[in-house]
């Protein structure tokens, strides 16, 4: 038991990796995600079977698969990045096509008629978009994403198979030195449990505030 | 501008879902000041031709003017016609407005927010002069004591009439009623077709898409039969209503008759 | 690309992912199964119990589902046996793992879904003289059931993806027969560009016959 308290920095900094990845996964995702779900709802008709494609695929592959094959494949291709970058595209990937999915179950969850009355009173897309669509997107958008955040978080925990020394790896790591595996992985769960339950709860409570408004 | 020129302008419209003629050559004409009430069976083309006009449905062919504008299309050189821009649309769309039978009232605003939108964002105007035109129209349509109630804390018929206030404020060329009291329960229809009575008869020119006979009767210039993708008959309520040579006209006035009563 | 694609070390080896693919859906049909035992014994004790049982299975749940899964797999692989002092081999305690998994994310749609039966269906039961448990077996499960079976159609395919994990503790499941091919004959590639597509083909084949089954049996 000695063993995991001092092993403790170690592990906190895997963890700052893995929050690290995170956040710059969640970041792309959602900008990528934004867009192209805009895109596939709103956008002219060529648009909609490559983007329908892109979220069919990426939703249809196990990540690790993904991962694996970005992280060995991609520097046949010539492309030549870091194992770090590699595996943050390889989520940024996946976890965009399933905010994709988000987005889109947001916007057409609206009713049309709520476009074509801010179409009567004159205002274009993008006003449209911006005081009329989004505002009502928003809430049906906040607690699906943040349960693909925690999503996101928990599949972090495989960039440790190609040797980024996350919270997993870390944890793996001080296995091998001490051979206590047990407590560590209990310590371990429970530093993904307090980040991804203090995510869920948030989803919750989101989810019950905005019943109310709902009309 | 003479009032004798059409505000609104419809010349030879077609328009098709597939296999199914919605619109089989359309022309009419709407003059400034005008009510026109447009009834018919389901499935007639009635409403389909309406949401033409502000061109929330495209049409094959034909034209539609609004005060001399083509609406869906402009000219682009050769005889050719193409498709208007969304932003060219939202301009022309601005001088129309439109009340719908599922009303449409954006529900994470305020009654007065509802109508201060459009104002603000393609009026341009301030946020005092929006809110100050907002409280106005919300009065004249009696809520004046809802300015800040949301949409679903309002009944249907509240609810309807924040929709015509919205459109309205807008100071539209013409205004179109879109079947306004057929989601009404029957209690609150009456407050609504007072309100668009109060608007007829200052004015403001009007389509009407509606069941309620009696409204057609008592406040519309022109009635128009609509029947199968084509205008069959129209001229004066006393004229349409108490309909002789039209056997059409006649089933669907009897059928209508049923209904109500 | 100084890469030559030569598909037929994948064709020699390719057993290991024909039959991979095979563990695979039999890795997630086991563990969807027991998944779908522990969901609904615990998703019926929520909806009947107490205070401390509720706390209890959502303490069960918010764990599972709130930890990655890779976590989980060597939490039951190696940290459990460490304590208890026994074995087990790598594809029985995968089992495990992901029916514990599947059970936690089921319990939510077995309540949801007992929760939309409709409540005339239940008092027609009443109203013709069944006790709670008859109620229980004969009106509300089936009901469930049938309003459920998208959910689980969709949890399955997820489970079947997730399978992948197994390669990590040595289960010759697809992904695994894959990565032996990747790191034995350097195909890199064409392995993966094998093993994705048989993937995809795989999780929405099964989509689509699980959408035709539901077609006859699903009530809205």
């Amino acid at each position: 038991m000695l063993f995991a308290i001092q092993s403790l920095p170690f592990l906190w900094h895997g963890l700052l990796v893995t929050l690290q990845v995170s956040a710059l996964v969640v970041v792309f995702s959602l900008a990528g995600g934004i867009l192209l779900g805009v895109g596939i709802v709103y956008g002219p008709r060529w648009l909609y079977w490559p983007i329908r494609i892109y979220s069919d695929f990426f939703r249809g592959i196990p990540l690790l698969v993904l991962i694996f094959f970005i992280y060995y494949a991609l520097p046949l291709f010539g492309i030549n990045l870091t194992s770090f970058v590699s595996v943050v595209v390889a989520l940024s990937a996946f976890e965009t096509a399933h905010i994709i999915e988000i987005v889109r179950g947001a916007l057409q969850s609206i009713p049309r008629g709520q476009n074509e009355a801010a179409k009567t009173i004159g205002l274009r897309f993008s006003q449209r978009l911006v005081y009329v669509i989004a505002p009502q997107a928003v809430r049906r958008f906040l607690p699906p994403w943040i349960n693909a955040v925690v999503d996101t978080v928990k599949g972090s925990a495989l960039v440790s198979l190609v040797g980024i020394v996350d919270l997993m790896l870390a944890i793996q790591q001080v296995i091998g030195r001490t051979y206590i595996p047990m407590p560590l992985y209990v310590l371990g769960a429970l530093m993904y449990f307090v980040i991804n339950y203090s995510l869920s709860s948030a989803s919750r409570r989101l989810e019950a505030r905005f019943a109310y408004i709902r009309e | 501008m003479a009032s004798s020129e059409s505000v609104v302008r419809i010349r030879g419209v077609k328009k098709s879902f597939g296999a199914n003629r919605v619109l089989d050559g359309v022309d009419l004409d709407v003059h400034k000041g005008e009510v026109v009430v447009v009834i018919g069976p389901s499935g007639s083309g009635k409403t389909t031709l309406l949401r033409c006009i502000n061109l929330l449905e495209t049409y094959d062919e034909g034209s539609i003017q609004v005060d001399g504008v083509e609406v869906g299309f402009r000219d682009g050189g050769g005889g050719v016609r193409k498709h208007r821009h969304d932003r060219e649309l939202a301009r022309i769309r601005a001088d129309i407005g439109m009340v719908f039978q599922l009303f449409n009232l954006f529900p994470h605003l305020s009654a007065r927010e509802n109508v201060m939108l459009g104002l603000q964002k393609v009026r341009g105007r301030s946020a005092t002069d929006a809110k100050k035109i907002a409280e106005q129209w919300l009065s004249r349509v009696g809520l004046g004591d809802k300015f800040d109630s949301l949409p679903g804390q309002l009944s249907g018929g509240q609810q309807q009439r924040v929709g015509i206030a919205r459109a309205v404020a807008m100071d539209p060329k013409v205004l179109l009623l879109d079947e306004i009291t057929s989601a009404l329960d029957p209690e609150l229809v009456g407050e609504v077709l007072t309100v668009v009575q109060e608007l007829a008869k200052d004015g403001m020119t009007m389509i009407v898409v509606t069941h309620e006979m009696t409204f057609a009767r008592d406040v519309s210039t022109r009635i128009v039969f609509m029947d199968g993708g084509q205008i069959q008959v129209q001229g004066t309520p006393r004229e349409v209503l108490t309909a002789t040579g039209h056997d059409r006209l006649k089933a669907f006035l009897a059928r209508i008759e049923m209904k109500h009563h | 690309m100084r890469y030559h694609l030569d598909f037929g070390f994948i064709w020699k080896h390719f057993d290991r992912l024909g039959w991979g693919l095979v563990l695979s859906l039999e890795l997630a049909a086991i563990s969807i199964l027991i998944g779908i035992a522990i969901g609904l014994s615990l998703a019926l004790a929520y909806t009947g119990g107490g205070r401390a049982i509720r706390s209890a299975v959502a303490g069960y749940v918010e764990f599972i589902r709130n930890v990655p899964l890779l976590l989980l797999v060597y939490l039951i692989f190696y940290g459990v046996p460490s304590i208890e002092g026994f074995a087990y081999d790598a594809t029985t305690s995968f089992v495990i793992t992901l029916s514990v998994y599947a059970g936690a994310t089921l319990v939510e749609v077995f309540r949801a879904g007992l929760a939309a039966v409709p409540r005339g269906l239940i008092d027609a039961g009443k109203a013709i003289g069944l006790t709670g448990w008859q109620r229980l077996i004969w009106v509300r499960l089936p009901t469930m059931f049938r309003i459920v079976l998208p959910s689980l159609s969709n949890a399955f395919v997820s489970l079947f993806k997730d399978t992948s994990l197994a390669s990590v503790i040595a289960v010759p499941e697809l992904t695994y027969g894959a990565q032996w091919i990747n790191t034995n004959t350097f195909r890199i590639i064409e392995v993966w560009a094998v093993a994705a597509p048989m993937y995809l083909v795989t999780g929405y084949g099964l989509l689509f016959l699980l959408q035709r089954l539901e077609r006859r049996f699903a009530v809205h």
